[in-house]
């Protein structure tokens, strides 16, 4: 796999601020890269130095091989780049700025010309095509700021928080568009709607106070959160302290806690030591005992869980 | 060459998108015109030359030329597309040259349109039209200057007014940097030699000489390296702020 994006030893002060401290991570082709973190974390700065817009106070980046601080122009050809906000002029068409952008990556002619409507028609503005990009909605806005990010085909792509503000529709159809360009870019998206590292991501990062604090797989986050292969049961109320009891003493369940009451049933969280898989041994102690299950499901894990936990952790430790 | 040329021609068309671009124009000849009939006399002097109409063109560019070059960088920084645009695979001295150019371009263009008053002279009698071009010329460079002084300043902030202000402030003392008002601020406390050094900034002096039709190549090297100096202040302002 070619390494796309080569981050080393990223750091950036403000004055007596660190927003970024110490980074180092690769991308490779075919991933997709989920910054998570709080507001004010970091993934805003750290995505600023990759595309060039701000200097790194130390460590370097690299796209494509091109470092960014020696070979500005050769690495932001490399990059398309979705900025916090979807920055366009205001008093341009979709059409017209669209020509600028391409004008500025070097096509001329029919070329030019092709790469617009195939940018227009990918990030679905044409109804939108010729009307001032000020008056649009902000859904239209943002996708104006994907079709300028995507336009030159660039192998590596880099957005800001891709669907902050669209309805839910959008956002389905922006995780789509991402997940089709995935197969051979390097993309690098932040968010903090933790449900969209599930949807499009390969990756997942959480960064806060400027820290790299996780590095792995959505499935691996999940399997940090005390819920991940937790098992939910419902059982009748006349049943529930004898229930409690028998999972409790079942050998892999750490803990049993009662969620609530609905419908005449009593809803059970049943968490195991160490993500163990308890769902058969449930199953089975509820079949022994011969009480009627309505319900009876597995948690894969509660990603703003293991968010809270990981970034409240990191933020006592500081303080 | 290229980017430089796409910046430029994005600049000019947003405009001819927005009323600036009629506003501007419209004002321009319009100010020009009274300037020239009746403060200026051009009628009543009774001589075929545009003496009066270029007499007026500093004090038209005092307040014209911040308010176009107001928004060059400033509204980059407001609205956010200064991230856009530092990111596209430009430099920045190709950014700042594109903007200077294309607002250059534009004054042009309005200048070019006061070309009535041009034939309203020589409809009426022989002028040296050497000496109207040698005007033109000079009115061209001293608005490049104008325009490469403000450019640098609306990089400073996000607020156009205060670009607009600054930078009218600026062009009035570089414009009577010759003149005892700017002078005596600095006369008693600075060195003969800077203070000589400023008056020779004046834009005054080496305006009036060349629309008197006497050109000197040290007057075009002086506005030409004014806006040189602007412009690079320009581009290293917009390094150090773009990210504020």
């Amino acid at each position: 796999m070619d390494t796309m994006i080569e981050v080393r030893n990223l750091s950036k002060r403000f004055g007596s601020f660190t927003a970024v401290n110490d980074i180092s991570f690769s991308v490779h082709a075919g991933e997709v890269l989920g910054f998570l973190g709080p507001n004010g974390a970091g993934k805003s700065t750290t995505m600023k130095m990759i595309t060039g817009f701000l200097t790194p106070t130390s460590g370097s980046v690299k796209v494509k091989g091109h470092d960014v601080g020696e070979q500005p122009l050769a690495a932001k050809q490399a990059i398309g780049y979705l900025a916090e906000g979807a920055p366009a002029y205001p008093d341009m068409t979709p059409i017209t700025f669209l020509e600028f952008i391409a004008r500025v990556r070097g096509f001329k002619g029919a070329e030019l010309t092709r790469r617009v409507h195939t940018a227009i028609d990918k990030a679905n503005l044409r109804s939108v095509a010729r009307k001032k990009i000020d008056t649009l909605s902000k859904g239209f806005k943002r996708r104006v700021g994907i079709a300028q990010a995507i336009l030159h085909d660039p192998p590596v792509l880099i957005m800001d928080e891709p669907t902050d503000g669209l309805d839910p529709n959008q956002k389905y159809e922006m995780r789509m568009l991402i997940a089709e360009m995935a197969k051979d870019k390097a993309i690098i998206v932040s968010t903090h709607i933790l449900e969209e590292v599930n949807a499009v991501c390969t990756r997942a990062m959480i960064i806060a106070q400027g820290r790299l604090l996780f590095d792995g797989t959505p499935v691996q986050l999940e399997q940090r959160s005390k819920y991940h292969n937790a098992v939910q049961v419902t059982v009748r109320p006349a049943s529930v302290d004898i229930a409690v009891q028998k999972l409790r003493s079942l050998p892999q369940v750490k803990d049993v806690e009662v969620l609530g009451h609905d419908n005449g049933q009593v809803r059970l969280m049943v968490f195991p030591v160490a993500s163990a898989a308890i769902v058969d041994d449930v199953g089975q102690l509820l079949r022994a005992q011969g009480w009627p299950v309505d319900e009876l499901s597995v948690e894969s894990g509660r990603l703003d869980e293991v968010f809270r936990s990981i970034t409240v952790a990191n933020a006592e430790a500081l303080t | 060459m290229n980017n430089i040329l796409a910046i430029t021609r994005r600049e000019l068309t947003n405009y001819f998108a927005t009323p600036v671009a009629y506003v501007f124009i419209v004002i321009f000849l319009v100010l020009t015109g009274v300037f020239t009939f009746y403060l200026g006399g051009l009628y009543e002097r009774g001589q075929a030359d545009l003496q009066p109409f270029f007499l007026y063109h500093p004090w038209l560019y005092l307040f014209l030329i911040p308010a176009l070059s107001m928004r060059l960088w400033s509204e980059e920084r407001k609205t956010g597309t200064i991230e856009l645009l530092m990111t596209l695979p430009i430099t920045t001295s190709e950014a700042v040259l594109g903007k200077f150019i294309a607002a250059w371009l534009f004054t042009t263009l309005a200048l070019v349109l006061t070309f009535p008053v041009w034939i309203t002279v020589n409809y009426l009698g022989n002028p040296d039209n050497a000496v109207i071009f040698a005007g033109y010329l000079g009115s061209l460079f001293m608005a490049g200057a104008f325009l490469a002084l403000g450019a640098a300043i609306s990089a400073l902030t996000r607020n156009q007014v205060i670009a607009f202000v600054i930078t009218a402030v600026l062009c009035f003392a570089f414009i009577l940097s010759g003149y005892p008002l700017v002078l005596d601020f600095f006369s008693g406390w600075l060195p003969h030699g800077v203070v000589s050094a400023i008056s020779y900034l004046s834009f005054l002096t080496h305006f009036e000489a060349v629309t008197k039709g006497v050109i000197d190549v040290r007057d075009a090297i002086f506005f030409l390296s004014f806006i040189a100096c602007w412009l690079t202040a320009n581009v290293i302002l917009v390094e150090m702020k773009k990210a504020d």
